[in-house]
């Protein structure tokens, strides 16, 4: 029985011939689209958000939840599906619509994203929204609870994989390192940790704040494979996010490190550190949204 | 080569043998294991600590070696427990709760996963090892934070009977232990109920109520004292929380004074959490907060620092007479 919730998980990177479809791709670049408009919009109602931690992972959020994770609609607590955690919690506002769009809480929830008492606010909380498959908020935990589950997995002989999602500005904390260093001891090969390399934190260029370069060899060094791609680009990326799924005679776990832009898709956003966190008022949140409905990001 | 050691020489994985209640969890854990409960186990490099090596060899596919990276281990376990497993992760008290502290409150607690803190060798039993390794802030944190219960017990016997009264407990538990040279309190074993104190006697002078290791001392100075015409009780509040308020109130209807005993801080501790149900409930008793008074703790022994703190039953009987006169 497969529980993929689409076809075609089992892709090599080395066999180009099995890239996506036409049909595919267009499908994922219009989930993206849709993770951006929905974002505008949510955030419209809190009156200030963070657009391009959102933007920067777009294409990460369409590929995991449209593509590679095992996943089942509407069925949030499946024990087997795949898990994902968010170390840049922050992102959250462009993970609800995806659960809602996914039939896991009722979509009408969105309209109350921050208000008194919702359960969707900046940060995602596992104890009040189902399809969030853990709490996070405090950076540098997410990797050390994907170590755990699959810990928990191993012990019980499931099989299921855990995307773990970081920022760039992440790699600061002591403990993603102490995460890594474990999840290689104990070969979780089925853990996959995709750092979005948008570049910026709040204070500014991550590499100005404190230099974490060169990360491909960091990762490397704590004994993980690792890969590194354009995170705009779908095709390259779910190509890559499918392969590391599917390889089971690799024994380390792996990071692929996705290069992004933070804010892409909006000309004035991207790279401008300032806009780590902002708002656009109702004439500007409406050209923004024409660019990103006129807009087909490929790369 | 073969070494000529005399029989006085020891080395650290003989500690077994001259801990007579470290094996305690690991036995516990095992027993619950054997009866099919879905419990794993971790630790930071200290299997022989805590005596984890034990469960280790048992059940080596329920065991996860952490190595030092206590933070790691403790939002690992948070993970660990989403999948249905009962972890139970432990290191010493003084990095597990202060170290820990931020993964605790919102991996753990906040997220409501039913992980077995394991805090051992707390308050001042790590004697010469001096402040960095003594716990005398950590029921004062741990108790602060919701949906996490804090227990402190006072013996094997009582650790073990917590640890299988509470394996099916929705929720994350701290437990406070000592580190196996515990003397024992309840030779015949004792029944364990979260929230509910072990009432040994309401003394009309002074009731005692205790937590941990102390409740040794505690128990041999209410005899004494006993012995010696006083009136004097102890209770063993092993439950620090929730905390067994009914029995701090009727104390302080029937004792002219209650004194908490408890190797920790007198600020935020068990003192502090008597002091907080007195100051609303109370009906009547005068609290005198015995421990470590707002002070880091100096390097000794252990039986030593006891002495020092008078921690030990000398040493609380002395509290006591000084406030009965």
């Amino acid at each position: 029985m497969s529980m993929r919730q689409n076809p075609g998980g089992h892709l090599s990177v080395a066999r180009s011939h099995e890239l996506l479809s036409g049909e595919q791709l267009a499908f994922l670049q219009e989930r993206a689209r849709f993770i951006r408009l929905e974002t505008l919009r949510l955030i419209s109602i809190a009156k200030v958000g963070h657009y391009t931690s959102v933007f920067s992972c777009a294409e990460i959020f369409a590929a995991l939840y449209y593509d590679v994770m095992r996943l089942r609609k509407g069925e949030p607590a499946f024990a087997d599906r795949d898990r994902f955690l968010m170390g840049k919690g922050h992102a959250a506002v462009g993970l609800f619509p995806i659960l809602a769009d996914l039939g896991f809480f009722d979509p009408a929830w969105l309209e109350s994203y921050t208000r008194l008492g919702s359960p969707l606010g900046d940060h995602p909380d596992m104890t009040k929204v189902p399809g969030v498959d853990f709490s996070s908020g405090s950076i540098g935990h997410a990797l050390s609870n994907g170590v755990g589950m699959l810990l928990g997995a191993r012990f019980q002989q499931r099989d299921f994989n855990a995307f773990v999602l970081l920022g760039d500005g992440e790699m600061q904390e002591g403990q993603v390192w102490e995460a890594a260093l474990s999840a290689a001891s104990h070969n979780l090969s089925n853990l996959i940790a995709i750092v979005d390399r948008n570049g910026y934190q709040l204070d500014g260029k991550v590499d100005d704040v404190i230099a974490i370069e060169p990360l491909d060899e960091k990762w490397r060094a704590f004994g993980w494979e690792v890969h590194t791609v354009d995170g705009h680009d779908l095709e390259a990326l779910t190509t890559l996010l499918r392969a590391a799924k599917a390889d089971r005679a690799r024994t380390k776990p792996c990071c692929i490190i996705a290069r992004t832009v933070k804010g892409k898709g909006i000309d004035y956003m991207e790279t401008e550190p300032g806009w780590h966190l902002g708002y656009l008022g109702a004439e500007d949140e409406a050209k923004a949204r024409e660019t990103i409905l006129n807009t087909v990001i490929s790369q | 080569m073969t070494q000529l050691l005399s029989k006085d020489s020891w080395q650290y994985r003989e500690i077994n043998r001259r801990a007579p209640s470290l094996p305690t969890l690991s036995n516990a854990l095992i027993a619950l294991a054997d009866a099919g409960h879905p419990v794993m186990a971790g630790t930071a490099d200290l299997q022989y600590s805590n005596g984890l090596s034990g469960f280790a060899q048992r059940y080596p596919e329920r065991f996860v070696q952490f190595g030092i990276s206590e933070q790691n281990m403790v939002s690992a376990a948070a993970g660990m427990a989403t999948t249905g497993v009962i972890p139970y992760v432990a290191t010493f008290a003084s990095f597990l709760a202060l170290l820990c502290c931020e993964q605790i409150r919102m991996d753990v607690a906040y997220c409501k996963q039913p992980v077995r803190l394991i805090g051992h060798h707390t308050g001042i039993s790590l004697g010469f090892y001096g402040t960095s390794h003594h716990a005398t802030e950590d029921i004062a944190i741990m108790r602060s934070i919701a949906n996490l219960a804090v227990v402190s017990t006072a013996d094997g016997p009582a650790l073990d009977a917590a640890l299988r009264a509470t394996v099916d407990y929705p929720l994350p538990i701290y437990f406070r232990i000592h580190r196996g040279h515990d003397p024992v309190v309840y030779e015949d074993g004792v029944a364990f109920e979260l929230g509910k104190a072990i009432v040994h006697g309401i003394g009309k002078d002074i009731t005692i109520i205790a937590a941990g290791y102390p409740v040794h001392g505690a128990k041999r100075a209410m005899e004494e004292l006993n012995a010696a015409g006083h009136s004097v009780g102890l209770i063993d509040m092993h439950s620090i929380k929730p905390l067994d308020e009914d029995a701090i109130i009727e104390a302080s209807a029937r004792s002219k004074i209650i004194l908490t005993v408890e190797e920790h801080n007198i600020l935020g501790g068990l003192g502090g959490a008597v002091a907080e149900v007195l100051a609303e409930k109370g009906r009547g008793a005068r609290l005198v907060r015995h421990g470590i008074r707002d002070e880091y703790s100096l390097i000794a022994p252990p039986t030593h620092l006891y002495r020092h703190y008078r921690l030990d039953g000398d040493g609380i009987r002395a509290v006591a007479l000084e406030n009965i006169a």
